[in-house]
């Protein structure tokens, strides 16, 4: 024991107070190296991009010697870090508000009544709208999800438990992680190819687009499912086995529900992956200018392959096809966006609920 | 309705492993039976054969036999979900299910059998779950509130009400109290107390009170060493154990003397 009245001479004194850079001063080096940058920039006639570049250089160097000087090493390889992390964090955020703020200036002229509700069926030199390629759209990713979840879901099942680490079950992830990496021109192909051969040469059809679709989507979904069902503790499939409850039932009733909110955010995230192709279905279910609604029969237009046939063959006023392509793509954004809030929305209601 | 159970030459395996070899022993009716020994030998292992739980980890397997009340649990013609159902079970941690309420925890293994119960069978089935399981002051008043929002003691006794509410014949607990402070702990050994009139109740415990406290008899398993299986080494009356125990082995845990 050692006697706390005297306490030991041999241990010298520690000091616990360091100077420290003021709490503002990340953003006061923001504000100096931003405004050297310009200074510089401008007397030599550079680019915005330049400048910015510039400013970020400068401020993360600027704010590591001043850190250097003031506090310690530590407390310098810190700002560093913490500087370079938000100057990563800035360049990977430069091309989504870029191309979100592009799309949208571009594309909110175009809205309107009309261009929500008409077709392109006989409408020449004028703007039209795009309500067939957004029913289009709508069908064939409700098709590709309706053959897509079941599928994806009931792998999933299989691989978490009834699988386990058997052969078949490393054979069948490992045909999936093939599958994900299908260009999906191919799965487009192979979708003509398939209904080539069960109708008819040369068919072209809603469904077909559908099931090109669930090609790219089977996969993902497989794999989110999958994640989502192994984190199911298995404290909670016992507790039910020892209730005297079958497995299928357990499945049903505890494992799954437990799971819906991850799985739903999985398919959405694959809904958005796939809602946006565009080559496999130019192939399977071609274009058309008219409004159809049957998934099994006749072309289909789309948003995406309406966007690139607007700007490919922009006809007789290049001008009015191409702004409607960005009034496409805007609404394209707005479906995709939708669907990621309706998951969270979905996530939330189905998450198991902790708290009082 | 509570039944005994008959245990003769049980190995059981993992694999190629024998985890616990040639178990023999009678667990009496309508008393509560505690298991103790080292972590590792086999005391958990044990308890799940009772229920057939063993065999939901893969690869594990057993070899004698197990009989409830005279019918062998390891019949080719039992169904392991209908032994589930006789021999309830409650876990070391509490595991109430998250996306169930406090209500539906306890209807859960009546409604996940897709039993119909009308409102009134059901309220009443909750009520002497709760009841049985002494939760049902603190709880009465946030019914629909979720299982996860209760504190572990909480949690574990709503564990024993969901397994109680099934009215099976064996209760079977894995060290329902070690992850449990005293006063949860003392709470649910006077639980305890109060099922054995109604059910025949095993517990494994590394807490060799508690095991005095609550068993009417008592068994000790031991290792005979790294790597070999788990054995038997005496099954007495609590008092006996306590006192003057048959083995040397059980004396020199019982009094700390152990390894």
């Amino acid at each position: 024991m050692t006697d706390l009245a005297t306490p030991p001479e041999t241990h010298a004194h520690v000091p616990l107070r360091h100077p420290r850079l003021p709490s503002y001063a990340p953003w006061l080096v923001v504000g100096l190296a931003a405004a050297a940058a310009a200074l510089v920039g401008l007397t030599l006639g550079w680019s915005l991009t330049g400048i910015v570049v510039l400013a970020m250089v400068l401020h993360v160097v600027g704010l590591t010697v001043w850190s250097r000087a003031v506090e310690n090493a530590r407390a310098a390889t810190d700002r560093l870090v913490t500087s370079l992390v938000w100057v990563a964090l800035t360049i990977a955020l430069v091309p989504l508000v870029s191309l979100v703020l592009k799309v949208v200036t571009e594309g909110a002229a175009e809205l309107n009544g009309r261009f929500l509700t008409w077709s392109m069926r006989n409408v020449v030199g004028e703007p039209g709208g795009i309500y067939h390629a957004i029913v289009g759209t709508l069908l064939i990713t409700l098709a590709a999800t309706v053959i897509s979840v079941p599928v994806g879901l009931l792998s999933a099942i299989y691989l978490v438990e009834y699988g386990g680490q058997s052969r078949l079950a490393g054979w069948i992830r490992f045909l999936v992680d093939v599958m994900t990496g299908i260009p999906s021109i191919v799965a487009g192909l192979f979708a003509y190819a398939l209904f080539s051969l069960i109708i008819g040469p040369g068919t072209q059809l809603g469904l077909g687009g559908g099931v090109a679709l669930s090609l790219l989507m089977i996969p993902i979904v497989v794999r989110s499912a999958e994640e989502m069902l192994k984190l199911v503790p298995a404290d909670l499939r016992e507790a039910s086995y020892a209730l005297g409850v079958p497995k299928w039932r357990t499945i049903v009733k505890v494992v799954l529900p437990t799971a819906m909110a991850g799985i739903i955010t999985g398919v959405t995230l694959a809904i958005a992956r796939v809602i946006g192709e565009t080559a496999p279905l130019l192939i399977i279910c071609g274009s058309t200018d008219s409004v159809n609604f049957n998934l099994f029969n006749g072309q289909m237009a789309s948003l995406p392959v309406f966007i690139y046939s607007s700007y490919t063959q922009p006809g007789t006023n290049p001008e009015i096809l191409k702004g409607m392509a960005w009034g496409a793509a805007l609404i394209l954004i707005i479906i995709v966006m939708a669907l990621n809030l309706i998951a969270r929305l979905a996530g939330k209601f189905f998450a198991p609920k902790r708290g009082r | 309705m509570a039944k005994s159970i008959d245990i003769s030459d049980l190995n059981i395996y993992y694999g190629d492993f024998l985890a616990v070899e040639g178990v023999t022993m009678t667990i009496p009716a309508r008393s509560v039976t505690a298991l103790i020994g080292p972590s590792g030998c086999g005391k958990s292992t044990f308890l799940r054969t009772l229920n057939r739980m063993h065999e939901v980890i893969p690869g594990a397997r057993v070899e004698g036999k197990v009989s409830v009340d005279g019918q062998s649990l390891y019949d080719a013609a039992v169904d392991p979900v209908e032994v589930r159902r006789m021999v309830g079970m409650v876990f070391q941690r509490p595991n109430p299910f998250p996306t169930m309420s406090i209500y539906e925890n306890v209807l859960a293994g009546l409604r996940l059998n897709n039993k119909r119960l009308s409102r009134s069978d059901a309220d009443a089935t909750v009520e002497r779950a709760l009841q049985g399981a002494n939760l049902w002051n603190e709880v009465k008043d946030r019914l629909n509130k979720p299982g996860m929002g209760l504190s572990g003691g909480q949690q574990q006794r709503l564990c024993i009400a969901r397994a109680i509410a099934v009215e099976p014949q064996v209760l079977l607990m894995d060290e329902p109290c070690s992850a449990l402070d005293p006063i949860s702990t003392s709470a649910i050994e006077d639980l305890i107390h109060e099922l054995k009139s109604d059910y025949t109740i095993v517990i494994v415990t590394h807490n060799m009170q508690q095991a005095a406290r609550v068993s009417e008899d008592t068994a000790f398993f031991n290792l005979a060493g790294a790597g070999k299986p788990g054995r038997l080494i005496e099954m007495n009356p609590t008092k006996k154990i306590f006192s003057v125990p048959d083995e040397e082995a059980t004396e020199a845990y019982i009094s700390g003397r152990f390894g």
